[in-house]
């Protein structure tokens, strides 16, 4: 009877409180991100803020990004979306603006100018993607390694080929769990220039050299699906080094004070930001445009680089970048921007990948069972 | 068990018991020296103290079998601790706890306790293997769970034993994921005092009724059920954003409705199911067990795409709220997905039940209604008990299909759980599932109790 | 014996024949069983059955390449596959107004996306592709407004286009657009293509429909007031160069004869090359035959093509082919999948068969005791059962740790106990054992144990009297719990995931795949139909050996 009571008094609270606000902006907001530290950030450094600006608004966190593609097609198909904002990366971006299911924006209409008065588009500059990517931050896929396991008498591994040598460095690598990334590392380290790197991949035989170089090391690697799944085996010593998000591996170097180096070298810059999807009722999307326009300001991003180490996607954001909240330390020199961090870095090749995801993938799953 | 047993006296000492412990001791020995990398000494230091541990034993004044465990793992723990620190401690416990009790079983007789007097040395033997094998069965079964519970102290955030709990230091050791866990909102205390008062005033009541009896055992039960309930709605009542009471309360809101869903309406079926005549049986049968049977990511993914439409016309034709559509849509899915255990085991209680009760009951001019609810049903509940319990607990545990048809609204538990999994990895979880495994150990006792009291009822002698 | 009264039929207290009152008896009694079964044979049907078949019926559906290039589709059936040869200016000139209106829709990238499943680089053609076909339709569009400003006027195109008879062609292409974005695009258009235009300048009129419907309905523009999209520049361009409608246009004298007169006599100035020619120039890929291979052999509206995927074979226009040896995939899996839940089913018997025993004569008390030990990690969360599992194999795990310690493991050799199928094996085993446990205890309690002892006082070692009695009794309930854990364990998915690495993993991780990040919805319908076929052919075997109202969950 009890949890009946509990059933209607919440519904009967909802009703009351989407009546209120429904002659302007809606006041239950859904927000879908990725959980764990970088939702805390998103949290601290925007959402909070603003609830505290509106405290009529309450947010709903949805930690869904992983399928974020799957799910709002399902949605959009079904007819009913039930996501406010959604956080994905931009290769999802990409493909959710192409299917329509994101929401094309006028960039300069919706987001605030920089402090100087520069155009949003201009701020973010070459970031924005895609007509439906509203860009967060930066972040780049980079590998990890335990200080501890490091052979004696050898450097502490400072390039991406280091992975592919296992005589020098023993020991089992994670890597993710699809050909994106691991490819372009083999190609890289099978001689191939960077600048050829997707041209040779294009190719039947290119694609059997990266998977042939990459059977040079299939022994001895663990492949991860989560994000969480790296930093778990690094601290537990199950791997000697392995690829992950850098903002986890500060995580694990920083805040838990695991035995932990980070290796920078052919880092894979990657997008992260917001997507509007299609179909939101007006007051809802009001809602929505309203939240992002002091969400994605200079400021804001700025203050997410508090809490995590992920680079700012506004130009303007990054001189304001400070020291971390709880720790106090500098954190400019753990963001994957640093110019000492990004000597040699990648860039995500969202076109190419767009186009030949499932065919790899499709290769490299077979490769997998074998 | 009936099967006669004659104590037959204590075995030779020197023929069978010492060589006996003394092949364990070995083999203890064994295992211990290779820590050293000495397993051959080892051994023979080991069956040397078997054989005299045998014979103390033996030799010693009539001791019972759990005094002199107790005994001899004391005194091997001391020896371990002083070799082996703390480790060596509980490795010394863990040996002279078998050894002193294996020496005595041995020594005493009591092996063959469980096995009719005519069974030869080799028939022994196999039994008591047989039962260590079941053992072990046992062991494997519920050892996984060991590191969970210990886990979910750890103080640090991966699921790794760090060297300060191995070495049992206060500093490795937090309850931080039992505060992250209950963390947010509600109001317990108030939930106590109103559940405990509104618990003894319905135990006072049910008194009232006509042929109840009565007794202030009664009331006290009442309160205690009620402060139970009232500390559970109380931390509940308003919670939201908290990280696992938001989920924990969905839970609780979810999993009960989709139980009475299945529950009434299978009960219902499985009784014309079990009517002599009903055409298509197999069929009706199929059909009801299949969401058992088909794979979870089919139904997941089929009924999403059934769910979202009809949630839109409810919202947009009966003008529900969003929020309670949400969860009117999984506890649906849910109620379907428990269905086929609800069926299966009240169709098994049915077999036992004999038909010619309810036709007393008619003759004796009770309608049809009362017939149900006062002669049949009181013999079937057990059996609709235990297909409630575990509609609920399929509910309760459920993942994948709640991902697909739920919205961020309508999180559950496991729900939670998987995405800290995959997202953060954190012993907060292990903390969430050192709890659930308490209060099933509590649900599954009540369950036995039930059971017992049902068997009362039904005049069985408990066996 | 002799009395003749009784010759007749037996009546029953009512004095109906009794025959007729047993028949009205047995019927009702059916008819209450009925009623009572209903409400759950209904909400399970509703709830379940239909959504469940509804899922699968996506593994043939393949409407979306027809419904989105509708006159392609039908064009490319004079076009013959496997010829070498890209198909004539004609299907490209349908393509054109196709993918401009799939465009303008956003529909092309699911197409392209759908295509790309079948062949690598469909997806960025048909995307890239899209962007450029205004550049295509300004190639007319620019010169026309040149040789006369009124080609810019949304007035002169209405006055021309609008007139009457013209319902059919409306109508039809309303069809065309409500199958292409899935409905909604009923309403007054405020504009019906003239007969006499449909004859005259067949594209044009088309492609000025599609426009018209598109900005009145979607837009919710007024058509007399706006200027036509490029596509239509594009159509009046094939129109004017079809020798007839040259002829027909100088004997026209309606609105904008003037207009389209001057247009023939300025065709010089029109794009020289037609759409054959254009669409190359955009993309040379447009001319690859095997691209039109795709389109073609992919065209029906209900295809073989997933069911092919998901046994490794490959629908092309030869015929059914092999897929390539580094990409087969499937069938490996299956097999697998196959393999690994035997063993498991294996193991259970192994280690739940003594343990039913044990339980089933033993003294109620301490067997329900026993009982609540195997029923406590049926009870726990599988999540945390499979974490657990983790937490104990893996090479710095518990089980190792263990081993290293005793000296039984060397540090540098660890064993590797998970993400491998013994990691997969050991962990389901353990999740599934309940399930095996449970039938066979049950089966096991309704044994008699008197047979056993006489077969032994008949001279029957242990050994013969059990195997001979007591095994050959208790087979019900090992194919209970056989099919039972057999059934779950082909369907599992997140103790694979989790502790399964790259071969311990099974068929329903890959559908699992295909349904959140791949997105190919189809495979993984075909896939799970397959693996449903699969279970309900055992769960046939089951009902057949053992009858599924004998099983049991629990004491």
């Amino acid at each position: 009877m009890k949890l009946l009571k509990t059933l209607t008094a919440t519904t009967a609270l909802c009703a009351a409180g989407s009546m209120a606000g429904a002659q302007d902006m809606a006041d239950d907001v859904t927000m879908v991100s990725w959980g764990g530290a970088y939702q805390q950030s998103q949290i601290n450094a925007y959402a909070e803020p603003y609830m505290e600006m509106n405290p009529e608004v309450s947010i709903t966190w949805d930690e869904s990004s992983n399928e974020a593609v799957a799910k709002l097609r399902a949605m959009n198909e079904a007819g009913n979306i039930t996501w406010d904002l959604v956080d994905v990366v931009a290769a999802d971006a990409l493909r959710l603006c192409d299917e329509g299911l994101a929401m094309e924006v006028d960039h300069d209409e919706l987001l605030a100018p920089a402090p100087d008065g520069t155009d949003a588009s201009d701020d973010f500059g070459d970031l924005i993607v895609s007509d439906c990517f509203i860009p967060q931050i930066v972040y780049s896929t980079t590998f990890g390694y335990r200080t501890d396991m490091v052979p004696e008498g050898v450097d502490a591994p400072d390039d991406i080929c280091d992975v592919f040598d296992t005589e020098t460095y023993p020991g089992m690598r994670s890597l993710e769990q699809r050909p994106i990334n691991n490819m372009e590392w083999a190609l890289l380290c099978d001689g191939v220039a960077k600048e050829d790197v997707y041209d040779v991949l294009a190719t039947d035989e290119g694609q059997d050299q990266a998977l042939a170089k990459l059977d040079t090391i299939k022994d001895s690697v663990i492949w991860w699906s989560a994000g969480a799944d790296t930093p778990q085996l690094l601290a537990d010593g199950e791997v000697f080094m392995g690829s992950t998000y850098n903002g986890r591996l500060f995580s694990a170097i920083v805040e838990q004070n695991q035995p932990i180096g980070m290796m920078w070298d052919a880092q894979v810059f990657d997008l992260d930001g917001w997507i509007i999807p299609t179909g939101l009722s007006d007051e809802r999307l009001a809602r929505v445009e309203d939240f992002l326009y002091f969400a994605t300001d200079t400021q804001r991003l700025a203050d997410q680089a508090k809490y995590i180490s992920y680079g700012p996607a506004r130009a303007s954001s990054a001189p304001l970048v400070s020291t971390h909240a709880e720790l106090g330390i500098e954190m400019a020199p753990h963001m994957p921007t640093d110019p000492e961090n990004s000597k040699n870095t990648f860039l995500y090749n969202y076109e190419f990948w767009a186009d030949y995801r499932d065919d790899i993938d499709a290769k490299f799953q077979a490769w997998l069972a074998q | 068990m009936s099967a006669l047993t004659v104590n037959v006296g204590r075995p030779s000492l020197l023929t069978f018991t010492m060589p006996i412990v003394a092949v364990l001791g070995g083999c203890f020995g064994f295992i211990t020296g290779n820590i050293f990398g000495q397993p051959g000494l080892g051994f023979v230091i080991g069956a040397l103290v078997g054989a005299v541990l045998a014979a103390a034993l033996a030799k010693a004044p009539k001791l019972n079998r759990r005094k002199a465990a107790w005994g001899t793992a004391a005194l091997f723990g001391l020896v371990g601790l002083v070799f082996g620190g703390v480790g060596g401690l509980i490795g010394g416990a863990v040996v002279g706890l078998s050894m002193g009790w294996f020496a005595v079983w041995i020594g005493s007789g009591q092996y063959r306790a469980g096995v009719p007097i005519y069974y030869t040395a080799g028939q022994t033997l196999w039994h008591n293997v047989f039962l260590f094998i079941c053992a072990f069965v046992f062991f494997f079964l519920i050892a996984p769970l060991i590191p969970v519970m210990w886990l979910s102290f750890n103080a640090q955030n991966f699921f790794t034993f760090t060297p300060e709990m191995l070495a049992f230091k206060a500093e490795g050791y937090s309850l931080k994921h039992y505060r992250d866990f209950f963390s947010g909102g509600g109001h317990p205390l108030q939930g106590l005092l109103y559940g405990a008062v509104v618990g003894a005033v319905i135990g006072g009541l049910v008194q009232l009724l006509p042929n109840a009896e009565r007794s202030v055992r009664k009331i006290v039960v009442f309160a205690i059920i009620g402060t139970l309930i009232g500390v559970v709605v109380g931390k509940m009542w308003g919670v939201s954003g908290a990280e696992w009471m938001t989920p924990l309360k969905n839970s609780l809101i979810i999993a009960p409705f989709a139980t009475l869903i299945s529950v009434s309406l299978g009960t219902l079926a499985a009784i014309g199911l079990s009517q002599t005549h009903v055409p298509g049986r197999q069929a009706i049968m199929a059909i009801m067990i299949s969401p058992m049977i088909v794979p979870l990511i089919i139904s997941a993914t089929g009924m999403f795409f059934f769910y979202a439409p009809l949630g839109n016309w409810l919202q947009a034709n009966l003008g529900l709220n969003q929020n309670f559509v949400g969860y009117l849509k999984v506890i649906l899915a849910h109620a379907v997905l428990g269905v086929p255990f609800v069926i299966i085991t009240v169709t098994a209680t049915l077999v036992g039940f004999d038909k010619s009760l309810t036709r007393a009951a008619a003759n004796m001019g009770a309608n049809p209604v009362t017939t149900f609810f006062r002669v049949q049903m009181p013999l079937i509940l057990p059996g609709v008990i235990s297909g409630g319990l575990f509609a609920f607990i399929t509910s309760f545990d459920e993942v994948v299909v709640v991902l697909f048809v739920g919205s961020a609204q309508q999180q559950t538990l496991p729900w939670q759980m998987f995405t800290g999994l995959r997202e953060q990895i954190s012993p907060t979880i292990l903390a969430a599932a050192t709890i659930l495994v308490t209060i099933s150990v509590c649900l599954l006792t009540t369950v036995e109790l039930l059971r017992r009291r049902s068997e009362r009822l039904r005049g069985m002698s408990p066996g | 014996m002799s009395d003749s009264t009784d010759t007749g039929p037996v009546l029953a207290a009512d004095g109906s024949p009794l025959k007729q009152s047993l028949a009205r008896a047995l019927r009702r009694e059916k008819m209450r069983a009925l009623a009572l079964i209903a409400p759950l044979l209904l909400f399970v049907v509703l709830t379940f059955i239909i959504p469940i078949l509804s899922m699968l019926f996506r593994s043939v559906e393949n409407q979306i390449v027809s419904d989105t290039m509708p006159g392609t589709v039908a064009a490319i059936q004079d076009w013959e596959a496997g010829t070498g040869e890209a198909p004539d200016e004609l299907v490209f000139q349908h393509l054109f107004i196709d993918l401009f209106n799939a465009s303008e829709a956003k529909e092309h990238t699911k197409l392209g996306t759908r295509l790309n499943y079948e062949q690598t680089g469909l997806s960025s053609l048909f995307r890239t592709s899209g962007r450029r076909l205004d550049d295509i339709g300004e190639t007319y569009q620019d010169p026309l407004e040149e040789i006369d400003p009124a080609f810019e006027e949304a007035d002169f195109w209405y006055s021309m286009m609008n007139g009457e008879g013209g319902e059919g062609l409306l109508e039809e292409r309303r069809d065309m657009w409500n199958a292409q974005i899935g409905g909604g695009m009923d309403g007054d258009v405020g504009f019906v293509p003239s007969s006499a235009m449909i004859d005259m300048l067949p594209w044009t009129t088309t492609a000025y429909t599609d426009w018209a419907i598109w900005a009145a309905i979607e837009d919710e523009d007024v058509v007399a007031e706006e200027e036509p999209w490029e596509a239509v520049y594009g159509a009046l361009g094939m129109d004017l160069r079809n020798p007839e409608t040259a002829a027909a246009i100088a004997a026209y004298d309606g609105p904008g004869a003037e207009q389209l007169q001057a247009a023939v006599a300025n065709m010089d100035q029109l794009p020289q090359i037609g759409f054959r020619e254009a669409f190359a120039e955009m993309d040379e890929d447009w001319l690859d035959p095997e691209v039109w291979d795709t389109i073609a052999v992919y065209s029906p509206r209900f295809t073989s093509g997933y069911f092919l995927t998901a046994v490794d074979l490959k629908l092309s226009a030869e015929g059914v082919t092999a897929q390539p040896e580094d990409r087969q995939l499937y069938i490996k899996l299956f097999n697998r999948t196959l393999f690994m839940s035997l063993v498991i089913t294996g193991s259970c018997i192994l280690l739940g068969y003594p343990v039913a025993w044990l339980l089933a004569n033993l003294p109620l008390r301490t067997a329900n005791v026993l009982m609540i030990l195997v029923l406590l990690p049926f009870w726990t969360s599988l999540l945390v059962r499979t974490s657990a599992w983790k937490v104990l194999l893996q090479q710095q795990g518990v089980i190792n740790e263990i081993l290293v310690w005793l000296g039984f493991v060397d540090d540098a050799n660890r064993l590797i106990l998970m993400n491998n199928q013994t990691g997969t094996i050991i962990a389901m085993t353990h999740i599934l054992l309940p399930f095996m446990i449970l039938p066979l205890y049950s089966v096991m309690k309704t044994i008699d144990p008197s047979y056993l002892r006489a077969a032994k006082s008949l001279g029957a070692t242990n050994f013969v009297a059990f195997w001979r009695v007591y095994f050959p009794q208790s087979v019900p309930g090992i194919g209970a719990g056989s099919i039972l854990v057999f059934i779950l364990s082909i369907g599992y998915y997140i103790t694979p995931e989790i502790v399964g690495g790259t071969d311990g993993v099974f068929i329903s991780n890959r559908i699992a795949y295909h349904i959140s990040s791949s997105l190919n919805w189809g495979l993984a319908a075909a896939l799970g139909s397959i693996l449903l076929v699969v279970v309900l052919v055992l769960y046939w075997l089951y009902d057949r050996i053992v009858g599924i109202d004998n099983v049991k969950l629990g004491g």
